[in-house]
């Protein structure tokens, strides 16, 4: 990575919306571009996020993800409010989802967004 | 492989290069298995589609049964620089048809 | 075409006990989806059903539609009491670690061979 600062900053998500769902995550990956990160990290971490918004829209009221993105290292925060995941060691498991139906016909919740985000997290 | 040498349905020329093929409807596999230069084959012709595309650097994408998406999401795929097919094929003979041409999923 | 012999070719795993949903019965064409709406919608009678859902409506959705049997691809692995469903409403359900777009690929040839449609 050849930046040489810290850029920070935070989006709020709005859960049910997915009208919008994945504007953050789109503009998140503009940053990270326009900052001179390399594409295949880029893809990596917009993936990761992509499915923290998608969680914080499907399964929360809201939530609100932040970044920093400094030398050496881009971290992603995002906090909801809840309910929170009953079984974690459950819901890393390939295909496992407690999205109701109406998610599943949307294209979501069939249960590989935390396995995902795993795979492409540090 | 040319997109124009597997094009199923008529549509705009393109020269994107397609290494990979990726058919699913669920978005959440199209992140976690798909490579950046793949044709996503869904049946989801919704704009979550083509959000999830571009978070993939997917630039190619087709829609299944000629579903024909709405103004937002053809808007979203030109702002994104993706191109956007339909064909008139189900999801199986699209996918029988571009193995056929040599096409290959994307190794995991 | 018979179930048992495009689960030969294809090498997919039966994941039904032998003494449930038997592999004899015959195959239509096949339809790829994971919106169950969709193939509600447009599933052929006799189609095999490639899929990633593993959730348990999917069996109610090959029981409505008639379809010979649910492929799960890329290794999924059902939950049980989508199997429990499976063999009560006689629906064999085989596994493959392969993709869709691999498995569709194949069979589609295999079928096209037959002259069978997707």
């Amino acid at each position: 990575m050849k930046i040489d600062k810290t850029y920070e900053g935070s989006f709020h998500i709005v859960g049910g919306d997915f009208s919008r769902a994945g504007e953050a995550s789109t503009e998140l990956k503009t940053i990270m571009l326009s900052v001179g990160i390399e594409d295949e990290v880029v893809r990596r971490v917009a993936i990761a996020t992509f499915e923290a918004e998608m969680n914080i829209i499907i399964y929360t009221p809201a939530g609100i993800l932040r970044y920093s993105i400094s030398p050496g290292e881009i971290r992603i925060i995002a906090e909801d409010m809840g309910p929170g995941i009953e079984d974690i060691e459950l819901a890393m498991q390939k295909g496992y989802s407690t999205a109701p139906d109406w998610v599943r016909e949307m294209g979501w919740g069939a249960g590989m967004g935390l396995p995902n985000m795993k795979k492409n997290a540090g | 492989m040319r997109l124009k040498e597997i094009v199923i349905t008529n549509s705009r020329d393109s020269e994107a290069e397609i290494e990979w093929a990726c058919a699913t409807d669920l978005m959440s596999d199209v992140l976690y298995y798909s490579r950046g230069n793949s044709v996503l084959i869904t049946g989801l012709a919704k704009q979550q589609a083509i959000r999830t595309s571009d978070i993939a650097d997917i630039k190619v994408v087709v829609f299944t049964r000629g579903k024909e998406p709405d103004r937002q999401t053809i808007e979203l795929s030109q702002k994104k620089k993706i191109t956007l097919l339909i064909t008139p094929y189900s999801m199986f003979t699209a996918c029988g048809k571009l193995y056929e041409e040599g096409l290959r999923c994307c190794p995991e | 075409m018979k179930l048992k012999e495009i689960a030969e070719i294809l090498s997919l795993k039966p994941l039904t006990p032998a003494e449930g949903p038997d592999l004899e019965r015959e195959v239509s064409g096949a339809y790829v989806g994971d919106l169950l709406s969709d193939v509600m919608a447009n599933s052929e009678d006799g189609n095999i059903w490639i899929t990633l859902q593993t959730h348990v409506n999917i069996v109610a959705v090959a029981t409505l539609k008639n379809l010979s049997a649910i492929v799960i691809v890329n290794g999924r692995m059902p939950e049980s009491d989508t199997l429990d469903r499976a063999v009560s409403e006689d629906i064999p359900i085989l596994l493959t670690g392969k993709s869709a777009f691999e498995t569709a690929g194949k069979l589609y040839r295999i079928l096209n061979a037959r002259n069978l449609q997707g």
